[in-house]
């Protein structure tokens, strides 16, 4: 079998032994240090009676070896990495091996090989990002689905979240399945943002590849073993925070709040360094001719997202690290206690407990500025659609260019409006409360581009366009449903209710997966070469939108009538059990609709008739050159003349290609 | 294949921009955690011995002179000063590194066993935290930058890095001096502003 000779194969391998090494590492440092193996006697060091070993770790018992397990877990990742093969070239290189840059599969492997390996192509990475991204977020949505059976009654009805009592199962269950779902969710949308930005950005500046192929492949595959972390968090023990992770809650988890954070953590490293990338190329290898102001909507959007994940990133990344070392080693950032006495002689006593309200501040200062990570790609694919479908100029590009990096901007001043409630400063709120608003004004930009681009255009209602105004009016929902949650008064009402997980899928939805869907239905033929199925997509579309509709505003009604988030039950008395309903029954149409579009991709991928070379009659460069696209995309260099939306204007040009590459239109 | 070839020229500029926006990213991890500082601490701080930390920063501060002579020597294909600045900046970057690890955080040895913190504890409340916490995040890129100047130093044994082409030698040197200036910052934050309290409590 050659799939076992794969760099994703050996990885896992290699990062399985390097697990073991940490592992015991760690063990044999306590021994010789004269520690007990076991790190906490309160939980039992093995499978107690009438337990096997699966059961012991499925229960968090793993949690008596916990500092074993997080360098395990870390150790786990350089592992993965090194077996994989994204980092030879830098291991060659530190020897003082040249390692010239290789283009290209390696001779004698079939096509589908470097697919599940390290990969220099930007092409190839695009492809990888896309599709890790649909498992995750088959794998998420699965998730829900579960516990949104659980809700669709009130009380408990599965055995798995302990409605019996005969069969072992607990509510932490439901807890771990609810905090899985968010986070890996997010981790799906970061893949699908990188997946967008690594395939097109390269491809629309009319450059070959990234400016740093090498880098860009190892941020592609550390997103790898830090999905296989959190797949792995949930089975052993699972995790009942949520996907914020709030000490001092978190702190006291279950073991498996370790290995997520972990995984988040290398997610967003994959997150900084790609976005790097993404800066570097867009300022230094686009076309001859195309200035900031020529260059394709989505690439700023792309750029503006990597601004902001370039900086803010950081600061996740710090708040979780410092819990995963509270918990190992006793450093009280979050604990406001005071330093336990018995274990410190006095003179090294300071006393001074540490702040959770500090954990808040630095997670929402990333994890404000991500939602705009999740939606402005998104919003990019919005605006670079809508002039194609509607053969009518862009309205005001440079509103909307301007408008992505005004979002990101504010983005930053914004954080505290999710803790109007969480104890801190009362004089902080109205500032944020005002900054918050403030964010519907680029927003606002954005739409009324979109309408002004629509205004007396031809539509054609292609599925890519279908899902482009699907996405506008589900946006529209999760805009305006957003300043009752960003004003004070009314959020002190709101926090925490379903209302603000209606608000909050209404953005992904159509923010994200949209027009990540958009996306995918646009360029499937340039990646594949050949022309999806346009009835299924339109039967996916007519399936997916009512039904997100009735979920979003099912949700947010359930909120305004009393429903808690991250509550496995609720009241009948409130009224919601038809609502609750709906939305589980909407849920399942819109996962059936999701696996329509992986089947009907999956399937012209292989059977589908080959495309024709521009079949949107698009003026952006990545459809002047063959479908699919060549290993070397531009063989000779793309020059700009014109602007690039200026559909239905007679005589104008985008972009020249060399007199031998030009054809068609 | 020569259109994907680029001048190294070319690759330069992008590496160099690259790097500096590595440390922009940097910049906000260090900064998330002056601002849990000050967050914590406000406006005091633990009332801790001055002497070491005043010493060890003049050691770092040292280290980052040799480090510009290494690559200006480099430049001008001085191969000899080269490889000598790289050995005394990793040495004064080692002495550093152990004066956070032995005097800083107090590792000895007591009763055949590693034992922590001979005048404050990482468990010592907020202080030991916040102290113990920033500390150890720099003395790992400090370790980090010594491992890399290390890596230098034996590829330019090897006879690789030339006047025109240092670029490794380049990154290497901003990659100290930008670890020696979030030093500049850490070392008054913790050492030099706020009140002192002293152990013990009230």
């Amino acid at each position: 079998m050659r799939f076992f000779k794969t760099g994703l194969v050996k990885g896992i391998l290699v990062g399985l032994l390097w697990w073991l090494i940490g592992f015991m590492l760690v063990e044999v440092i306590r021994v010789a240090m004269g520690l007990p193996a076991a790190w906490d006697p309160n939980v039992p060091a093995g499978p107690v009676a009438g337990q096997n070993a699966l059961q012991w770790i499925v229960a968090g018992g793993l949690a008596a070896y916990e500092p074993a397990m997080v360098v395990a877990g870390i150790f786990f990742v350089i592992g993965f990495m090194l077996g994989v093969g994204t980092m030879s070239d830098w291991l060659k290189w530190v020897r003082g091996i040249d390692t010239p840059m290789h283009h290209g599969p390696k001779e004698g492997d079939p096509g589908w090989f470097r697919y599940f390996g390290a990969d220099y192509s930007h092409k190839v990475i695009g492809l990888q990002y896309g599709v890790t991204a649909v498992i995750l977020l088959m794998f998420a949505g699965t998730l829900a689905l579960i516990f949104r059976v659980e809700l669709a009654n009130p009380e408990l009805q599965l055995s798995l979240f302990g409605a019996n009592p005969e069969v072992q199962g607990t509510l932490n269950w439901f807890n771990t399945l609810v905090s899985a779902h968010g986070m890996i969710m997010i981790g799906s949308i970061l893949l699908g943002v990188g997946a967008m930005s690594n395939y097109l950005v390269p491809l629309m500046i009319g450059a070959n590849d990234m400016a740093f192929p090498r880098l860009n492949s190892f941020a592609f595959w550390i997103n790898v073993p830090g999905a296989l972390l959190l797949v792995t968090a949930i089975f052993i023990g699972g995790w009942n925070t949520g996907w914020t992770g709030y000490p001092p809650l978190s702190a006291q988890a279950p073991i498996g709040v370790q290995y997520f954070f972990i995984g988040v953590f290398f997610i967003g490293m994959s997150s900084i360094l790609g976005s790097l990338n993404i800066i570097v190329t867009t300022l230094t290898m686009r076309a001859r001719g195309m200035t900031m102001f020529r260059m394709p909507i989505f690439v700023w959007a792309a750029f503006s997202t990597a601004l902001i994940q370039l900086t803010a990133t950081q600061l996740i990344g710090l708040s979780f690290l410092m819990v995963l070392i509270q918990r190992i080693l006793g450093l009280g950032f979050f604990n406001p206690g005071f330093p336990d006495i018995t274990v410190i002689a006095s003179s090294q006593l300071w006393e001074g407990g540490g702040n959770p309200i500090l954990f808040q501040h630095l997670f929402w200062f990333y994890s404000h500025p991500a939602v705009y990570v999740f939606i402005l790609p998104g919003l990019g694919i919005i605006s670079e659609l809508l002039p194609v479908f509607s053969r009518k100029p862009l309205f005001g590009y440079k509103w909307i260019a301007l408008s992505s990096m005004a979002i990101a901007l504010v983005g930053f001043l914004v954080w505290a409006h999710h803790m109007f409630v969480s104890g801190m400063n009362t004089y902080l709120r109205v500032p944020f409360m005002l900054s918050t608003l403030l964010v519907a004004v680029p927003t606002g930009v954005k739409f009324f581009s979109w309408l002004g681009t629509l205004w007396g255009g031809r539509i054609d209602l292609k599925t890519p366009m279908l899902f482009t105004l699907g996405a506008i009016s589900v946006f529209l929902i999760g805009g305006l449903t957003g300043p009752p949650l960003g004003t004070v008064t009314t959020d002190l009402q709101l926090h925490d209710t379903y209302y603000v997980v209606g608000h909050f899928h209404a953005t992904m939805f159509g923010g994200f997966v949209f027009p990540f869907f958009a996306a995918l239905y646009y360029w499937f033929p340039k990646f594949s070469g050949r022309q999806y199925n346009e009835r299924l997509g339109v039967i996916h579309f007519a399936l997916m939108t009512p039904a997100f509709w009735v979920m979003s505003l099912g949700q947010m009604l359930a909120g305004t009538r009393g429903m808690r988030r991250r509550v496995a039950d609720y009241d009948p008395a409130w009224g919601i059990d038809g609502v609750q309903l709906a939305v589980s029954i909407a849920a399942f149409i819109i996962a059936f609709s999701v696996l329509l579009m992986v089947i009907n991709l999956l399937w012209s991928s292989r059977r589908a008739p080959r495309a024709v070379a521009n079949p949107w009659r698009s003026r952006g460069l990545e459809w002047q050159i063959p479908s699919p696209v060549p290993e070397l995309s531009y063989a000779t260099a793309p020059v700009v003349v014109g602007e690039p939306y200026d559909y239905g204007l007679p005589g104008s040009t985008y972009v020249q290609l060399a007199p031998a590459m030009t054809g068609g239109d | 294949m020569s259109a994907i070839v680029e001048s190294p020229q070319v690759q330069v500029r992008r590496n160099r921009m690259g790097m500096w926006l590595f440390f922009v990213s940097e910049a906000f991890l260090f900064g998330g955690l002056l601002i849990a500082r000050f967050f914590l601490w406000g406006d005091t701080r633990p009332d801790l011995p001055q002497v070491v930390p005043l010493g060890i920063t003049a050691v770092l501060l040292t280290s980052s002179f040799f480090m510009n002579r290494a690559e200006v020597a480099i430049a001008n294909d001085d191969r000899k000063t080269f490889q000598r600045g790289l050995l005394i900046t990793a040495f004064l970057g080692f002495i550093f590194f152990l004066g956070v690890l032995i005097f800083e955080w107090g590792w000895t040895i007591e009763d055949g066993a590693f034992v922590l913190g001979n005048h404050i504890h990482p468990t010592s409340g907020v202080y030991g935290a916040v102290l113990y916490g920033m500390t150890g995040m720099h003395a790992l890129h400090v370790l980090s930058g010594i491992v890399i100047i290390m890596i230098i130093w034996n590829l330019g044994r090897k006879g690789k890095f030339s006047a025109e082409d240092h670029w490794g030698v380049e990154a290497t040197a901003i990659y100290w001096h930008y670890i020696d200036l979030i030093w500049i910052f850490f070392y008054p934050a913790l050492y030099l502003i706020g009140t002192a309290v002293p152990a013990g409590g009230h």
